[in-house]
């Protein structure tokens, strides 16, 4: 018991005096996460009906067979491997977008469909072209949209199978919070693990408290 | 416009859907003022008539011509999750009409509603009356010379229905031509000046008001004034 409690100090004070390896594994998380973040919603705008299927069956893509199935695609022998992404924060933001991608595009794609359904006939009575329509559906989703990013956001920060694989773990260049976490607790280095823990779950907590604000925002416009 | 043309003419229009016959050979030519209301019981084709003159839906026979500008709304609008004066600047707004007019327009369109008060409120935390209302202001600001309404106070308890007709006549002594639909004698009788009586699908009779309900022409309005139930 006096582990844990000594365990929880020091990684609170770990936390509290801005540790300098900490503060480099947090940045680098939250990097590789956001750019996965943006590339999966710019190209998830893109999806189309033949996509659907496929997004739906990514939703539930194992995390370390992306990671397996992006490892070979990278490694020198693979397809890109002249590239020379494998164990580069790069590779890690790719595996991470392959990831969220479908979370984001289906999400997105629902409430689009649902706002189309809902005022398709209204927008024909006001005289909208199609591209005005495109338009003001993509407006009315404004409370939703985020919502989509912020689940993909959810997924990609508490990844850990896939960056391990194609990132490597590498001190300083492609450590995560989660994959040092795995790292520092296998070693038996449970305060620097925690503090990342604390971190991960305070980011959490941060993503649903957006949600929900986003969600009572929305429920004062009556949307 | 001239005084004596017809805003809106049906010629022997047909529409089917699900290989039903919905509508079948309606004709008419509306008159130039004053309101039209297309009555007849629940499912006769009039919200059908009203898509077909609005250009919503394609007759598949037939032809609709409209010499004036028309705006239709819908038995239930949709409003979109913005403020009242947003949306009734929306259909403007898709036209391209400039910021400084459609500002003014707005103001005149929710001051003919008696929407003024509730510009600034997100429109679709206003009660269903009022949210009818905004869709009207809405119709009305595009300036349409033909007002096409399909069953504006359905879903309307009495207070709200009577401000509903309330605008409704002020858009009528504003020189808009209105067409509208409903299933309720009452209302038909407060505000028509002419009657096209509808039943399965066709136009059984086009009539001054005040003659409609005095003698009615077909057997089919005459129960309908009766109170009778007609399938």
């Amino acid at each position: 018991m006096t582990e844990i409690s000594e365990a929880f100090a020091t990684a609170w004070r770990l936390i509290a005096s801005g540790d300098a390896e900490l503060l480099e594994i947090v940045s680098l998380s939250l990097r590789v996460t956001g750019a996965a973040v943006v590339l999966a919603a710019l190209a998830g705008l893109g999806g189309r009906r033949a996509l659907v299927a496929l997004l739906s069956t990514g939703m539930a893509l194992p995390p370390v067979v992306v990671g397996l199935a992006l490892y070979l695609v990278l490694s020198r022998s693979g397809p890109l491997g002249a590239l020379e992404l494998l164990f580069t924060p790069t590779a890690m933001v790719i595996a991470q977008a392959v990831l969220v991608l479908p979370i984001i595009a289906s999400l997105a794609r629902q409430s689009i469909e649902d706002l189309a359904r809902e005022y398709g006939e209204q927008l024909r009575a006001h005289g909208a072209s199609r591209v005005q329509a495109a338009l003001t559906l993509l407006y009315e989703a404004r409370y939703s949209l985020p919502t989509a990013l912020l689940a993909g956001l959810g997924r990609a920060v508490a990844e850990v199978g896939a960056v391990m694989i194609v990132g490597g773990n590498i001190a300083h260049v492609t450590r995560t919070m989660t994959t040092a976490i795995v790292l520092h607790s296998s070693r038996g280095d449970t305060a620097l693990a925690l503090a990342l823990g604390l971190i991960l779950v305070a980011l959490a907590a941060l993503v649903n408290g957006s949600t929900e604000a986003i969600r009572g925002a929305a429920r004062r416009a009556g949307a | 416009m001239s005084a004596r043309m017809s805003p809106l003419t049906f010629d022997d229009v047909h529409f089917a859907a699900g290989g039903r016959k919905l509508v079948c050979g309606i004709s008419f030519a509306l008159g130039s003022s004053g309101i039209s209301v297309l009555l007849g019981p629940n499912g006769a084709g009039k919200s059908l008539a009203l898509r077909l003159a609005a250009g919503l839906l394609v007759p598949s026979a037939g032809a609709v011509r409209a010499s004036a500008a028309r705006a239709i709304v819908l038995q239930r609008p949709v409003l979109l999750r913005r403020s009242v004066a947003d949306n009734v600047a929306y259909p403007l707004a898709l036209r391209g009409v400039p910021r400084s007019e459609r500002a003014a327009r707005v103001r005149r369109a929710l001051e003919a509603t008696r929407l003024a008060a509730h510009a600034e409120r997100p429109a679709r935390t206003l009660s269903v009356g009022e949210q009818q209302r905004v869709a009207l202001a809405a119709a009305w600001a595009r300036e349409p010379e033909l007002l096409l309404l399909d069953e504006p106070a359905a879903a309307l308890d009495p207070g709200a229905t009577r401000e509903l007709e309330r605008a409704i006549g002020a858009i009528r002594d504003a020189g808009v031509k209105v067409a509208m639909s409903t299933h309720d004698l009452a209302q038909a009788r407060r505000l028509a000046s002419e009657v096209l009586f509808v039943h399965e699908g066709r136009l059984l009779e086009q009539t001054p008001a005040a003659e409609f309900f005095r003698s009615p022409g077909s057997e089919e309005a005459r129960r309908f004034l009766a109170g009778e139930l007609l399938a």
